[in-house]
Parts: C-alpha cells; sequence; structure tokens
C-alpha cells in the first residue's frame, strides 16, 4: 500500500481509533454523570452541581481501597484493582450522599424551598466542600491507578492480526467503560419500568402530592435516589479516571459537558441524557480531532494537507459543549428528547 | 354519628382563617355536596379532613372513631380517597401504572381491584397501555377515580371532579360519580357546577366564608328561594 492511493480501509481504522473509540468511552463516562444529574433532578428537583466533584469522591474512595487491596495482595490478574474496590467504594459513597441529605438538602424540602435556585445554591456548597475533602486526601495533583491489563488488544496485535497500516487499540478502559455502561443503563431502565420501587419514583418524578395521596413515602423515594446516584457516580469517576487519570480539578470542570449534556437530551429525561451525553463526546473529540493523516490517506497526494487539520484546539474543548447548549436552547429549549423547560417556580 | 365527619373546624392559611366552625358530614351510600362562592373553604374542608392542613380546633371523626392527629397517609390507609381537583394522574405513565401506583400501600394482590376498575370505566382497559397525558379531559378522570379506588376505600373525596370539562363530559362523570355512591361508598364533593351537582345529591351544604350558610337535601336547596337567589343565579 503506498501512500499515494486513496486507502479508505485505513482511514476508518484510523478515525475508530483515535475518534470513534474514544468518544464512546468518553461518552458512556458522561451518560452515567449525566444519569444521576437527571436523577436528582426528577426527584430531588435540583440541578446538582456537585455531581463533578462527587465523582472526584467517589473516585477517591476507589483509589484508597484498591490502593490498600494492592498492598495486600488482594488482585486478581488482569483485572483493574480499581474495579475490585468498587462495592467498597460504592458503601462509602452512599453514606457520604445520605449524610450529605440529611445534613443540607432535607432542611430544604422541609421548609418546603421547592425553587430549582435554593438547591442549586446548596449543591454549589457541598461542591466545594466535597472538592475540598479529596484535595486534602488525595492532593491537587494528577495520578494514575489503573492496573492489571492495560489493552484488550494494541496496536500492534491489531495489525499483526489485520495486516493493515494503521492499527486500532481497545484499551481495557474502554472496553470496561462502554460494557459497564450498556449493563447500568440496561439495570436503570428496568428498575424504573418494571418493579414497583422504581414506577414510585417515577410518580413521585411526575407529581409529588399525588403520590403522597397514594401512600408513596416520599423519603423512601428520596433514599433510593441517592443510591442510585452513589452507583452511577461513584462507577463513572472511576471508568474517567481509568481512562484519562484522575486530577480533582478535570473532575469538577467534567460537571460542564454533563450539564450540557442533560440540557441538550431535555432535562428529566433518560434517554435524552445518555443522547446528549454521545452528542456532546462526539462532538468534542470531532471538533478538536486532527485530519491530517485522515485526509492523506482518502485524498490524492496533490491534495496532501500541510497543516494540522484542527477545526479547534483542544484547549478550547470545554467550550463545545457551551456552543451546544447555546443553539439547543435557542431553537429548541426543551432538549432532544422534550424534557422540561427550566422556570424559576 | 355519621360515617365520616367534620366537627366545627377551624383553619387557616398562616395567619389567613378560611374555616371559622364549619361542620360537614357524609354517611355510607350516600353523596354529600359542598357548594359556594369562591373562597368559600370548600377546597380547605376536604384538606382537613384529609390531613393535608391541620385544623385549629375541631375534630375529624370516622367510622367512630377521631382521626384528627393522624396523617394523610394514614387517614388513607383507614379507608379515605381522594381525588385533586387538576394534577390528578400521574401524566407520564400508563393507565394501568397509574392504577398500579394507586394500590401502592397494599401487600396483597391487587389485580382484581383493577380489574373492577376496567369493569366501571372499560375505556380505560382499551386505552390501558396509553400515557394518562394523551387521554381526553373525560378519560383522563376516570383515571383518577380509578386511581384512587385502588386503596378500596369507603369513602371518596372529590375536589371539583367537573372543573374545566365540557357538558357531555360533566353529564358523564357525574354518573361515573353515582356509580361509585351506588356501590356503598359515601362521596363528598366539592363543585362549582352547583346546580347540576345539588340535583344528584342526597345532601348539600352551602358554604359562604368558611362557615355554614345552608344545610339540607339536595331538592332542599334547590328549592330554597334563597340559596337559588345567592347562589344557583335566581
Amino acid at each position: 500500500m503506498t501512500s499515494e492511493s486513496i486507502d479508505i480501509i485505513n482511514a476508518f481504522a484510523l478515525l475508530t481509533n483515535f475518534v470513534i473509540l474514544p468518544a464512546l468511552s468518553y461518552g458512556s463516562q458522561l451518560a452515567l454523570g449525566a444519569l444521576a444529574v437527571t436523577l436528582v433532578y426528577s426527584i430531588l428537583r435540583f440541578s446538582n452541581f456537585a455531581q463533578g466533584d462527587s465523582m472526584a469522591f467517589g473516585t477517591m474512595l476507589v483509589i484508597l481501597i484498591s490502593g490498600y487491596m494492592i498492598s495486600r495482595g488482594w488482585t486478581i490478574t488482569g483485572v483493574p484493582t480499581a474495579l475490585l474496590a468498587i462495592p467498597m467504594a460504592l458503601i462509602g459513597m452512599s453514606i457520604y450522599l445520605l449524610t450529605m441529605d440529611r445534613l443540607v438538602y432535607r432542611h430544604y424540602r422541609r421548609i418546603k424551598a421547592k425553587q430549582n435556585i435554593i438547591g442549586i445554591t446548596a449543591s454549589i456548597g457541598i461542591m466545594f466542600v466535597t472538592g475540598g475533602i479529596v484535595r486534602f486526601v488525595l492532593g491537587a495533583s494528577a495520578q494514575r491507578f489503573g492496573d492489571g491489563e492495560r489493552f484488550i488488544f494494541s496496536v500492534r496485535e491489531f495489525k499483526a492480526f489485520t495486516g493493515l497500516e494503521q492499527g486500532i487499540a481497545l484499551k481495557t478502559s474502554q472496553f470496561l467503560t462502554i460494557t459497564i455502561a450498556l449493563l447500568l443503563v440496561s439495570f436503570l431502565f428496568y428498575f424504573l419500568q418494571k418493579t414497583k420501587t422504581g414506577k414510585a419514583m417515577r410518580a413521585y418524578s411526575d407529581n409529588e402530592e399525588l403520590a403522597l395521596l397514594s401512600g408513596i413515602d416520599p423519603d423512601k423515594v428520596v433514599q433510593i435516589t441517592w443510591l442510585l446516584v452513589a452507583l452511577f457516580t461513584t462507577i463513572a469517576g472511576t471508568l474517567y479516571g481509568l481512562d484519562k487519570g484522575f486530577a480533582p480539578q478535570q473532575y469538577h470542570l467534567l460537571l460542564l459537558p454533563i450539564f450540557a449534556s442533560v440540557i441538550v437530551g431535555g432535562i428529566g429525561s433518560p434517554i435524552g441524557a445518555i443522547a446528549g451525553a454521545f452528542l456532546v463526546a462526539f462532538s468534542e473529540i470531532l471538533l478538536t480531532y486532527a485530519y491530517k493523516k485522515f485526509l492523506i490517506y482518502l485524498l490524492p497526494l496533490s491534495m496532501h494537507p500541510t497543516s494540522l487539520v484542527q477545526l479547534i484546539g483542544t484547549e478550547y474543548k470545554y467550550a463545545i459543549s457551551f456552543v451546544i447548549l447555546v443553539i439547543v436552547l435557542l431553537i429548541r429549549p426543551t432538549g432532544l428528547f422534550k424534557g422540561k423547560v427550566i422556570v424559576g417556580e | 354519628m355519621a360515617y365520616l365527619e367534620g366537627k366545627n373546624l377551624v383553619a387557616s392559611y398562616g395567619v389567613v382563617p378560611i374555616l371559622h366552625e364549619c361542620s360537614v358530614e357524609v354517611e355510607k351510600g350516600e353523596l354529600a355536596v359542598i357548594v359556594g362562592p369562591n373562597g368559600a373553604g370548600k377546597s380547605t374542608v376536604m384538606r382537613v379532613l384529609l390531613g393535608m392542613l391541620e385544623a385549629t380546633s375541631g375534630s375529624v371523626k370516622f367510622d367512630g372513631k377521631d382521626i384528627s392527629m393522624l396523617s394523610t397517609q394514614e387517614r388513607i390507609n383507614h379507608g379515605l380517597a381522594f381525588v385533586p381537583q387538576s394534577k390528578n394522574v400521574f401524566p407520564s405513565m400508563t393507565v394501568e401504572e397509574n392504577l398500579q401506583m394507586g394500590g401502592f400501600i397494599r401487600k396483597d394482590d391487587i389485580s382484581k381491584t383493577i380489574d373492577e376498575v376496567y369493569e366501571l370505566f372499560p375505556i380505560l382497559h382499551e386505552k390501558r397501555k396509553q400515557l394518562a397525558e394523551q387521554l381526553s379531559g373525560g378519560q383522563r378522570q376516570q383515571v383518577a377515580f380509578g386511581r384512587a379506588m385502588m386503596t378500596r376505600p369507603s369513602v371518596m373525596l372529590l375536589d371539583e371532579p367537573t372543573a374545566g370539562v365540557s357538558p357531555i363530559v360533566m353529564d358523564e362523570i357525574f354518573s361515573n360519580i353515582l356509580d361509585v355512591r351506588n356501590a356503598g361508598m359515601a362521596v363528598l364533593m366539592v363543585e362549582q357546577n352547583a346546580q347540576q351537582a345539588l340535583n344528584i345529591a342526597d345532601k348539600g351544604y352551602v358554604l359562604v366564608s368558611g362557615r355554614n350558610e345552608h344545610t339540607g337535601t339536595g331538592k332542599e336547596l334547590i328549592n330554597n328561594p334563597e340559596v337559588r337567589k345567592k347562589f344557583l343565579g335566581g
């Protein structure tokens, strides 16, 4: 294969390796975070600004527990120890969120402060506290905590197997992210659609007073919501960290693409949150990817680009979420899947 | 003593007094209607009976027991059911899920009660997989009744069941209410359409500024010249 001919297969392999797989796993991580935000919004009726830092908190627990497990030799060859630490971390995360609810959010429910803005303000406080705890315990610098096999298959193995010039690697973290996200999302939809408790949550989200009149216990609904949020938050944070490393500031900033996902998809709509997450992830990566090599594979020699052909520098990737947000709010304020429009009550 | 009775109820929203020694009662198999001008406290009576608003004085008795201190949920458990005026269904849930939620507190098999509701409102069976928000106003009202009936209550409280529906649907709703009464339930309803409601009522209360102004059978009230002049438009 010469570089002068048009080479669609290698171009596609390149795109898969550098755009599609990363965007799928990043989208899955955002989707899990966005679902947590959606759950809080639907049941507790506020936009949870502490989501990014909560993900950092959950990941911190995973890092601490997996570190201990590694030091004791409690590992399974090939499997990231972080994965084995998740169940324990989940317990810690649940306790943390329930405690925060008890200390802060419950008060505003009791005095029937229904406005989103009050919840937002309270959650911003919790965001700073949570972020502070994480930095206090682990420090503010970035670290990696993935161990075990790094690749399901590497670029070299892929090249040897297919004979292609351009390789595709499937990272363990990517594979885990996509699989676990699929499982979790299926679980959530099954839970909400088929189980009595899940239906009670939807009923409460639909019409609080009527749910009360039907004998649905609001305290229980709120508790189960926090447990689900703990599940999604811890796993989303851990998967993101396994994929891209752990840095408290990075997690804090994740709030932006997560909120963009939720609003783009339609606030309060779980399917919308997932669709929005992939839209944001793909936009971010497609717009910041340098297409030079890709175009070299596809174009005749005379048309080969000399520049990087990168539409937007990666340092502006958070701006992309906002641009999508602005466009959606201008032309379709309810989001893709007809969610609620936020109005001050 | 009546099956459900609120006696000398006094209540207020904050500092604004709403009810002044207001009393209502309803027997099993009886339809009692509360009518009166806007702001007379009609809906407030219901909220107090249900424990959604605490009375400053007065008592609520049900089946001979004082239930004034019970929470709304406990009263529902005892056999009271309530259909609010608006927002009385779960819009993004199917008809069947609405009924299931109505029977949420029941530990036994609720499928028989669901079938009974479908028997009473056959259209709901046809639309059981549809979302409540996709139904017409009258059908939605049937879902609301059905949901309230899932606890197999002995008293049904209805807050303006015909608010905002067409006259044809109103007749349909009134006939549904009579069915519910004839099934042996005590029905207490607040109504704006005073004339029509008193026509089918066994007992009526005219409330003005939180006080019982007139009380009597539906017929008596309709034939009372003062009530006619003031509340039924002559």
